[in-house]
């Protein structure tokens, strides 16, 4: 694309114009996406889609280097009882870790991504954000996890969030950027909606969920309603941006819900980990416990299985 | 109104399942006759999944319960055989229900009662009893304690409906263990009453969880989960007996086997019961030579 073009694919829509959500009609959706039967082989083969969707993330206060190489060990050896078992997309930690994640994992095929842009609340000036998000790319990650700046995009300021993020996705160069819209604080379904919408024309590669850091996390009905501006937005562009529904999801059980909605929403195109990603630090075990049952057809222990 | 013309209010006897009474997930019943072989209830028929939520819900509450001091444990004890004091009429009106005489069923709910308030008092004992400081013939402070040794299903025996699920409970959880129970498949109605009483005493969410259903269908499976660290039951049967063992060889679950016990009489409770889900765990400490 020419620079013009690119500048004119990165127009501010008017947001008054996108589509109010039906919530009930949104939740009885999400309710029907949780009657699919998905067993037998059916199950492990989505079991395998959804470990190779998996950000495995660690973001605390309290990460050392140490931790860091354990989640990037836990990364490249999910369970080597099971064989075959496919690796996770990428591991999500703070900028700081990168260049340690980046040693742990060389030589493999699993991408680094990191949060920038003052994390998890976004609380800071534009500079410090460019500044915080160079620092991840240099230090060698493959994607960026930005967040919004909730309060800017409820008082309205939507100009703000989206010249932002255009900012933003400049300073990521190669990078794939993922946007956060930390649906917990936007209150509804309407805000989500304009917010995807928002992100997107902006230029965003990925949109996420949350942070991880506020309740409600990922929702099904949240990710739905992403989910349908993502579709919308392809037929009106023809580009496809990804999803990522982070923070909440820890059982097979729920992913294996995801999986559906994402397949009956966007169809197959969308269901590899280069346009759906996971974030999540637990879930990656219990689809592995799950795994283990299906082949030996024991419930299986925590105890068994190696700590991320 | 006059109370002949009352509706009967008939109970749905449920599962116990992390503090909660649902249906069993798979939507199956099997129903309980008296000897004039008239319905007098539908039983849930747990499945393998059902036991599996258990699970869960019991290795969740595990540490907490484990972490609780003895003397918290053993009020808790206390006060379930309080709450079952104060229902024992009920539950005469079930044994008989299920075929007891009246006599029979009152001295099984009061020995209920009895063993509850005996090992409450175990709780702040056992571990002084069977813990020891050990001679070694090295600069070492050596000494032995008991530790709970996790999740413990238990298959009640089947020919009592009270009196065997609150033996092998007891003992179980006296000593900082959860469970999963099976009640007794001929008599299973005292038991779901029973995990009413639970749930009024104090017991936190998920140590005791109860299932209803049928033996043949989930011994296997109480013997084979990976998360669970010992099982306990009567152990009749002997191609069950075999096979229970070599599941729970699968993760070394510890298999304790009660066949032929008398539960209404004194050999139904002992130190010794609470010892069988109990791990040994030894310290070496050095000492100055």
């Amino acid at each position: 694309m020419s620079v013009a073009a690119v500048k004119k694919a990165r127009r501010l829509p008017d947001l008054s114009c996108v589509p109010a959500v039906d919530e009930v009609g949104v939740n009885e959706r999400v309710a029907r996406f949780q009657t699919r039967s998905i067993k037998k082989s059916a199950k492990v083969e989505a079991l395998k889609l959804i470990l190779s969707m998996i950000d495995l993330t660690t973001l605390e206060g309290q990460d050392t280097a140490g931790k860091v190489r354990q989640l990037c060990q836990k990364a490249i050896h999910l369970h080597d009882a099971y064989p075959g078992l496919p690796h996770v997309a990428a591991v999500c930690v703070y900028p700081n870790m990168v260049s340690v994640a980046k040693e742990a994992l060389a030589g493999h095929d699993i991408r680094i991504a990191s949060v920038a842009t003052a994390f998890p609340s976004g609380m800071s000036s534009r500079k410090v954000k460019l500044e915080d998000t160079r620092t991840a790319v240099a230090a060698g990650a493959d994607e960026i996890d930005m967040v919004i700046s909730r309060g800017e995009f409820l008082a309205g300021n939507y100009r703000y969030v989206f010249d932002e993020i255009v900012a933003v996705k400049e300073a990521c160069g190669d990078a794939h950027l993922k946007v956060i819209l930390e649906t917990g604080e936007l209150g509804t379904l309407d805000r989500v909606r304009r917010a995807s919408v928002l992100a997107m024309h902006a230029g965003a590669d990925f949109i996420k969920t949350s942070t991880g850091k506020v309740q409600p996390a990922a929702t099904m009905q949240v990710t739905l309603v992403m989910l349908q501006a993502i579709r919308d937005y392809y037929r009106d562009t023809g580009r496809m941006v990804g999803m990522k529904p982070a923070g909440g999801i820890s059982t097979s059980k729920l992913a294996i819900h995801y999986l559906v909605m994402l397949h009956e929403t966007l169809g197959n195109a969308w269901m590899t980990p280069e346009w759906f990603r996971f974030g999540a630090s637990s879930l990656a075990n219990d689809v592995l416990m799950q795994l283990m049952k299906q082949s030996t057809g024991l419930y299986q222990s925590a105890d068994y299985f190696s700590k991320d | 109104m006059a109370a002949a013309n009352r509706l009967s209010v008939a109970k749905t006897y449920k599962i116990y399942i992390d503090g909660k009474f649902p249906r069993t997930e798979s939507g199956r019943y099997f129903p309980l006759k008296n000897k004039q072989d008239a319905v007098i209830a539908n039983v849930c028929r747990g499945s393998r999944k059902d036991f599996r939520n258990a699970v869960v819900a019991a290795r969740k509450a595990q540490a907490g319960w484990a972490r609780a001091s003895a003397y918290l444990r053993g009020q808790i004890l206390y006060r379930i055989a309080e709450m079952l004091e104060g229902r024992i009429e009920q539950f005469v009106a079930e044994l008989q229900l299920q075929g007891r005489t009246e006599r029979q069923a009152r001295k099984e709910v009061e020995i209920a009662v009895d063993r509850l308030i005996y090992y409450a008092g175990w709780a702040d004992k056992y571990q002084q009893v069977f813990s020891s400081v050990n001679p070694v013939s090295s600069a070492h402070f050596n000494f032995s304690v008991l530790e709970p040794t996790g999740v413990v299903s238990i298959i009640a025996p089947d020919d009592s409906g009270l009196i065997g699920l609150v033996s092998y409970i007891a003992p179980a959880i006296v000593g900082g263990n959860t469970c999963v129970a099976l009640a007794s498949e001929s008599l299973p109605l005292s038991a779901v009453s029973f995990a009413e009483v639970l749930h009024a005493s104090d017991v936190p969410a998920g140590v005791v969880n109860i299932l209803t259903g049928f033996r043949d269908e989930l011994t296997e499976q109480f013997a084979s989960h990976m998360d669970v660290n010992a099982i306990a039951w009567p152990g009749d049967g002997r191609k069950m007996a075999r096979s229970v063992q070599t599941l729970a060889a699968e993760n070394i679950k510890r298999v304790i086997a009660r066949p032929k016990i008398d539960w209404m009489s004194d050999e139904g409770e002992s130190p010794y019961l609470i010892r069988d889900t109990q791990e040994v765990k030894t310290t070496w400490h050095p000492i100055g030579s």
